[in-house]
């Protein structure tokens, strides 16, 4: 039996969607584009003032379009990523703006350099069937840095990638990156290879940006990850059930955009939902009902058969330390025992502002206790225990059974020297941190950077010089 | 004021019901006004407005000038609320709350202090919006409550405001300050357009520039010139009063 949790029961879901339905009618949705207002109204939708009502049945129309399941893809063209039913996945967290030096412990502006070293670890672990354009390169000349982002993990990796724009400006020299990698925009339309967060305003409002991007991806057939970010009691109802309400409206409304711009494109029911720190106003990724909100918003979207997302696995702690692995590690678990089929925030300090490598590989470790347990307690033969006695007997030589030999890996996450299960022997013990700092250096050093075929880089290289000129910067952007 | 009660020490005579003792207090002679400014005071520090109101058109009623029921009264009402704040006694709905009492007291008070001409100085004008192309507005948003609270007259552009907008509302009401929130690496650029906007002008340096928000570093600050730069709302206090003190000079060493 695999484990789960269910923090809603379909009678309160029937309510949150009937209550959500109801928003999208009054007191509507704001949009924020002419080409936004054009596509509601032909599709009947009554918009003043900037103030869409839509109505239930579009709503329920568009999502039946929209497909249950999607996957994504690697660079060889394989399938790596399933974004539907119970799978479950998890990706490093996306954009921050400052990096955790390892030396000096303190939080300074992100690099290229940075980057480059969380793809190279996010490569080498399994627990991570994603990468992300992890954080900002303050280096990269910031018109063009998501392009830029994207460019440094496309040269670096096979793995699909979790990514998003920072304008609308910045999306269509994206997709084109995607699809030199791809080959053309038709494979990367048959192959995906990336997913784009794309968020509403909260409360109820598709800005220009938002819903641009939204329209645009859904035209390219590329896929789009809602990412919803009500914060209760700040920017939305301060009961953890009326920002579950407002997350489902603002998604439902979304993918309303989305199915009319470009139907049967591959959506998910994302988000990002968190508390509102009442004394500072920030976003608590690490607070337990933060995970609670991002539980329950998936639990909306499986409940309507669609493919989920959320924000967990980070924390608001500056420095690697127990608060950090607390946070991280139990909603990892949460999430995990959700079925939520994209998981992002691994790696993440600060309240999804600074990223640390060593804490991701700390994650990792996290994130494989929390697949451990997902897979829950399994049955292996015809007996379960009486077998392997009438071999033992009282002896209890089970360590020389061929069944013990056969079955520990599976029976037990063998963890990699981060987690300390040691001895105390003659050296010292070190503390996690440490064994991470270590780690680190060990799958930096074991990575090996793939090759690319000459007309692809040449590819990307005018397609960096093409945006960089439309954005009035020097390139000579190589990203290497 | 750290670590003290949320409610002001009001002396053992303080009655909540104050206000309908007052024509008693009146006839009695007692030192009415020290008792009605502590009451005015805690109505403010409770967050209720409708006390506020009552207490603010009771004073009228009698008499108390205006302005003094505001700078003895409710004022000091909003700064314990303030530094209760700042040291996490108090919450953000609180200090909301204690922002809308004061509104309420001072929507009672202004006419009056108007036909008196004792209008209650603001401690400066400041203008405040968040780049162009940025919509996160939550920092910005609370950067204003705590100034605003705190007696700093606030005009919010909202979000994704122009270089010339910004110009156009700081020569429009004559700002002291001018405050750009910018929370993307992408929109940090809008901040330097918007100083250097304000260069071209001629604002500066009579108009001081601030800047905030997560990616904004000391070193950006000093980089685009700006005239200061905060981590958070209650050091954005702190600076946009050491800016108005230099302001204030300047004003007086050109005069
Ligand atoms: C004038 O003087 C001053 C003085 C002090 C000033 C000041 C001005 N302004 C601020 N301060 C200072 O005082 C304030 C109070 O103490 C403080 O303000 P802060 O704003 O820092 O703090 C607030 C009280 C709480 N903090 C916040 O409100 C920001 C939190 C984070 C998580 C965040 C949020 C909530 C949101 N976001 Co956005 N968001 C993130 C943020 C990560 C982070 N930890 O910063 C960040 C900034 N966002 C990011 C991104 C990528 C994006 N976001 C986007 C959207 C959103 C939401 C709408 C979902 C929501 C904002 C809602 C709103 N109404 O503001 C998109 C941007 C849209 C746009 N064009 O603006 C989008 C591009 C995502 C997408 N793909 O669509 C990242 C930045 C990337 C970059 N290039 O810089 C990011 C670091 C998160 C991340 N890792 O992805 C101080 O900075």
């Amino acid at each position: 039996m695999r484990p789960r949790i269910q923090l809603l029961t379909p009678e309160l879901i029937g309510r949150i969607l009937c209550e959500a339905f109801e928003l999208l009618m009054s007191p509507g949705v704001r949009v924020g584009s002419a080409p936004v207002v054009e596509l509601l109204r032909s599709a009947g939708v009554e918009v003043n003032d900037g103030v869409a009502r839509v109505p239930e049945q579009l709503v329920r129309n568009c999502m039946a379009s929209a497909p249950r399941d999607f996957n994504l893809y690697n660079r060889s063209g394989e399938k790596a990523v399933h974004y539907g039913g119970d799978d479950v996945h998890f990706d490093p967290g996306s954009c921050c703006v400052q990096m955790l030096d390892p030396d000096t412990l303190e939080a300074r502006p992100s690099e290229t350099r940075d980057l480059v070293r969380l793809i190279q670890v996010t490569e080498s672990l399994p627990q991570f069937a994603a990468q992300s354009t992890a954080v900002v390169c303050n280096d990269a000349p910031s018109a063009i840095g998501d392009l830029y982002r994207l460019l440094v993990v496309l040269q670096h990796s096979h793995k699909p990638v979790v990514t998003g724009s920072f304008s609308a400006a910045g999306l269509q020299g994206m997709i084109d990156l995607l699809a030199a990698d791809s080959g053309s925009q038709d494979n990367l339309r048959k192959k995906p290879r990336a997913v784009f967060d794309v968020c509403p305003s909260p409360p109820l409002n598709w800005s220009e940006f938002g819903s641009h991007n939204l329209l645009e991806l859904a035209r390219a057939g590329v896929p789009a990850e809602i990412v919803s970010m009500p914060l209760a009691g700040g920017t939305a109802p301060v009961t953890l059930v009326g920002s579950v309400t407002q997350h489902a409206a603002e998604v439902l409304a979304g993918i309303t955009l989305h199915q009319l711009a470009g139907p049967g494109s591959p959506v998910v029911w994302g988000g990002a939902p968190a508390i509102f720190d009442m004394r500072t106003g920030g976003a608590p990724m690490g607070a337990v009902e933060t995970a609670m909100l991002n539980m329950a918003c998936a639990e909306v979207g499986k409940h309507l058969g669609l493919p989920t997302h959320g924000y967990l696995v980070a924390t608001d702690s500056k420095f690697v330390d127990a608060q950090a692995g607390a946070e991280s590690a139990r909603s990892a678990m949460l999430g995990a025992l959700t079925g939520i089929n994209m998981i992002s925030g691994a790696g993440m300090l600060e309240s999804l502002a600074c990223h640390s490598v060593e804490k991701l590989v700390i994650d990792a470790e996290s994130i494989a206790s929390a697949y451990r347990l997902v897979r829950g307690v399994e049955t292996r033969g015809a007996t379960l225990a009486t077998a392997m006695f009438a071999q033992t007997g009282l002896s209890g030589e089970f360590l020389k059974l061929k069944e013990t030999r056969a079955h520990f890996r599976q029976e037990q996450h063998l963890p990699s020297p981060v987690i300390d299960r040691s001895a105390r022997g003659s050296e010292p013990p070190s503390d996690a941190f440490t064994r991470a700092r270590a780690r680190v250096n060990e799958l930096v050093s074991q990575y090996q950077k793939p090759s690319f075929p000459e007309d692809v880089l040449r590819k990307y290289q005018s397609i960096v010089e093409r945006e960089a000129d439309r954005a009035g910067v020097a390139s000579a952007l190589s990203g290497d | 004021m750290c670590g003290g009660s949320r409610f002001l020490d009001v002396g053992p005579e303080y009655n909540p019901g104050l206000v309908s003792l007052i024509p008693r207090l009146i006839c009695a002679g007692g030192s009415l006004s020290g008792q009605l400014f502590q009451a005015m005071r805690q109505s403010i520090i409770d967050g209720a407005s409708d006390t506020a109101a009552e207490l603010a058109q009771q004073a009228l009623a009698i008499g108390v000038d205006p302005l003094e029921a505001v700078n003895q009264g409710f004022a000091a009402g909003i700064t314990f609320a303030g530094d209760q704040f700042g040291c996490g006694q108090m919450f953000l709905p609180d200090l909301l709350a204690s922002a809308e009492a004061m509104k309420a007291a001072i929507n009672i008070l202004e006419p009056e202090m108007l036909k008196r001409g004792s209008q209650r100085e603001a401690l400066g004008k400041i203008i405040l919006g968040t780049a162009r192309g940025d919509i996160h507005d939550i920092g910005k948003n609370l950067v204003a409550t705590i100034l605003s609270a705190s007696g700093f007259q606030i005009f919010d552009l909202g979000t994704s405001v122009t270089p010339e907008e910004f110009v156009a509302k700081a020569k429009e009401v004559d700002a002291d300050i001018v405050g750009i929130s910018a929370l993307l690496t992408t929109t940090m650029a809008g901040q330097k357009a918007v100083i250097e906007a304000l260069d071209r002008n001629g604002l500066r340096p009579r108009v001081k520039a601030i800047i905030g928000g997560a990616a904004v570093t000391q070193k950006w600050a000093a980089e685009i010139g700006a005239d200061g730069y905060s981590r958070n709302a209650i050091d954005a206090l702190e600076l946009a009063k050491n800016l108005m003190s230099k302001v204030m000079n300047k004003g007086t060493a050109q005069a």
